[in-house]
């Protein structure tokens, strides 16, 4: 049984289960509350038991049965007492997303569409297995993974403008190299630059509405402006390092006599030598990703200048879905420094915090949110609700509500596509039978999961934008 | 040419769970997929430990592609020892998606050697199919990686006709 505490705030009491050592609390709406598996309301339980949890689990509203926490859950843990588990990051670490804007219309693109999404989906590798079109020495991996998007950009991909707009500028401190296994590295070298698969994209977009004038306008975006969405993470390096060091916490689990009702949940306490290491390499994956996005950001403006010889393609913000990062949070009155987990959940910031740039930092930063294939996608503001209630955090994406066995049941790759081609979408993709798993129907709607975080002023509405052309892997 | 060939010894041990399960449980599979919202959950079987590791490959290989249509082309070794069996399956199940990743190959046929001594236990395996082919080689989804979300195995009694090993395991996809 939850307790309602708001129309959009419902709590997991301590007697849910076991060893509970603070309540949940989920940020939904009754409507999307009805959608959520029970199996998810005992994760959001789970991660209550973990020690060194501060004020509450929680979850976005776009929460969904995952693995150890929920996707879309969201905690903080005491850097006295508390621990770090990779079960509250994923297995593919920096998840994430960068939108980038043009300086052109819908209008003078809408000829061109074809042309760019076969460009893109040549250029920018993507499916199962794809190689990149890099070839990068065992140097320059170890730069990736040390200094991420900035080696990126020192490398010719980018501009340095581009590092302001990426949360954490692009590098996140404390990478370990010698915390990155061979295999890691292995499966690193040739897949950076490539996109993936799954519901990992690149997408030609359309703002089709604007909510806050103002808002927008300190972001750049206007009505009927083309905007381009890349939306993937570590790889094969990110993956590897999860499945090496979930194995490392595991012997500490026992180590340190740690009960756990998951064994995803597998953790160390901080200050010791597991919990630094993995802090180390799950760094140097954040890096190799956000290295990942800057080199298909300028594949992608490549493309579009092939087409639009003075197109700007300017980065409005990347942000990281899959990580944990130490950050400064109230509590109970008092500044204090957190080891902050999100899982498929987005960092919110509101206005002033000093980890935003300064072009956003009076009004919030700005918050993706990427839609599924076919439906919109929303950048939000980070607001002052985010600080008080969620640790600076808020949703991820739509939330799927239907298992992909269900989804291959109920439609047929080639319908999906067929369906967004109606509807003008230009989709191209590797493997057309992934495209049911990704069907637009299996998630929530999107503009339901925003609604809960805007009324509780965790990030407001800013702009809605729809997609022309998707290129998957 | 298929070059995948068992060893003599190889080829005395049992045959493979599913030509050999039906005549005692009809119902039963090599495995099968459990509901999940987001992610790929099976339960593997198997007469013995080998088959139910062997079954488990089977299970996730077949989430990501339909083993008839990997061709029995190239064989690869996969050696691993753990301190629990657990963590043996997780490795080895974590092993083959490395070498899905790195060799670019999609596997079809599984062979286990388990041994335990001293309080560890030790994988001698090898795994054969070929290098993915886009024209041929349809994907369904691709595995991230192996969680340890609900993950066990377990030993069962098979109602006096021997018992019954199964494998819990939930994929990230």
């Amino acid at each position: 049984m939850l307790n309602k505490v708001d129309d959009y705030i419902f709590e997991v009491p301590m007697d849910h289960q076991k060893g509970m050592l603070v309540p949940g609390r989920i940020f939904i709406s009754e409507k999307l509350l009805a959608q959520v598996e029970p199996g998810t309301i005992d994760q959001v339980a789970n991660v209550a038991t973990l020690p060194g949890i501060v004020d509450y689990s929680m979850a976005m509203p776009d929460a969904h049965l995952g693995y150890g926490f929920p996707i879309g859950g969201v905690a903080a843990f005491r850097e006295d007492g508390g621990v770090i588990s990779p079960g509250g990051v994923g297995f593919d670490i920096n998840c994430g997303v960068r939108m980038l804007r043009t300086d052109l219309g819908a209008n003078d693109v809408a000829p061109m569409i074809s042309n760019l999404v076969e460009d893109l989906f040549h250029d920018v590798p993507s499916g199962v297995g794809a190689k990149g079109r890099l070839r990068v020495s065992e140097h320059e991996l170890d730069e990736a993974f040390t200094r991420g998007a900035a080696w990126a950009v020192e490398a010719g991909f980018g501009v340095p403008e581009d590092l302001e707009h990426c949360e954490e500028n692009g590098r996140l401190a404390g990478a370990k190299t010698d915390q990155v296994s061979l295999k890691a590295r292995k499966r690193g070298r040739p897949q950076l630059g490539t996109l993936g698969s799954g519901n990992h994209f690149l997408e030609i977009q359309r703002v089709d509405k604007i909510f806050d004038e103002r808002l927008a306008e300190q972001f750049g975006l206007f009505e009927g402006q083309i905007t381009v969405m890349i939306h993937c993470g570590s790889r094969g390096a990110g993956h590897q390092i999860c499945t090496d060091h979930l194995q490392v916490l595991s012997g500490a689990v026992r180590k340190y006599g740690i009960e756990l009702p998951d064994k995803q949940l597998a953790c160390a306490p901080l200050g010791t030598p597991e919990a630094d290491n993995y802090f180390g390499a799950m760094a140097a994956a954040a890096n190799y990703a956000w290295a990942n996005r800057q080199i298909i950001s300028a594949w992608t403006r490549e493309v579009f200048e092939r087409y639009f010889a003075d197109a700007r393609l300017d980065l409005v913000y990347d942000v990281a879905h899959n990580v944990a990062k130490v950050e400064e949070h109230n509590v109970d009155g008092s500044k204090e420094r957190l080891y902050v987990h999100r899982k498929g959940a987005t960092r919110a910031f509101g206005p002033g915090r000093p980890e935003i740039p300064a072009a956003y930092r009076d009004v919030g930063q700005p918050v993706i949110i990427p839609g599924s294939m076919g439906t919109p996608s929303y950048v939000l503001c980070g607001s002052r609700g985010a600080m008080k209630l969620t640790f600076g955090s808020a949703c991820h994406g739509a939330g799927r509500i239907m298992s992909r066995t269900q989804a291959k049941k109920t439609y047929a790759g080639t319908e999906v596509k067929d369906g967004l081609t109606r509807r003008g979408i230009k989709v191209m993709a590797t493997s057309p039978k992934m495209l049911a798993e990704e069907a637009p129907e299996v998630y929530k709607p999107s503009g339901e999961v925003v609604d809960v975080v805007h009324h509780l002023d965790i990030a407001r509405k800013v702009a809605r934008v729809v997609p022309l052309g998707v290129s998957k892997g | 040419m298929p070059i995948w060939a068992f060893s003599a010894e190889q080829e005395a041990r049992p045959q493979p769970i599913n030509k050999r399960l039906p005549l005692i449980y009809p119902d039963m599979e090599p495995f099968e997929y459990l509901e999940h919202t987001a992610d790929v959950k099976f339960r593997a079987r198997g007469r013995s430990l080998e088959e139910v590791f062997e079954n488990a490959a089977l299970a996730m290989m077949t989430s990501m592609i339909d083993p008839s249509t990997v061709r029995l082309e190239e064989t690869w070794p996969v050696e691993t020892e753990s301190e629990s069996l657990e963590a043996l399956l997780y490795q080895w199940l974590s092993e083959l998606l490395f070498l899905f990743d790195v060799e670019l190959a999609v596997f079809s046929k599984f062979d286990v050697a388990l041994e335990e001594a001293e309080g560890r236990w030790k994988l001698s395996g090898r795994v054969g199919g070929e290098r993915v082919d886009p024209e041929r080689h349809l994907f369904e989804t691709e595995v991230k990686a192996v969680t340890l979300h609900q993950f066990e195995i377990k030993k069962e009694d098979g109602e006096g006709e021997g018992e019954v090993w199964t494998a819990q395991v939930v994929l990230d996809v």
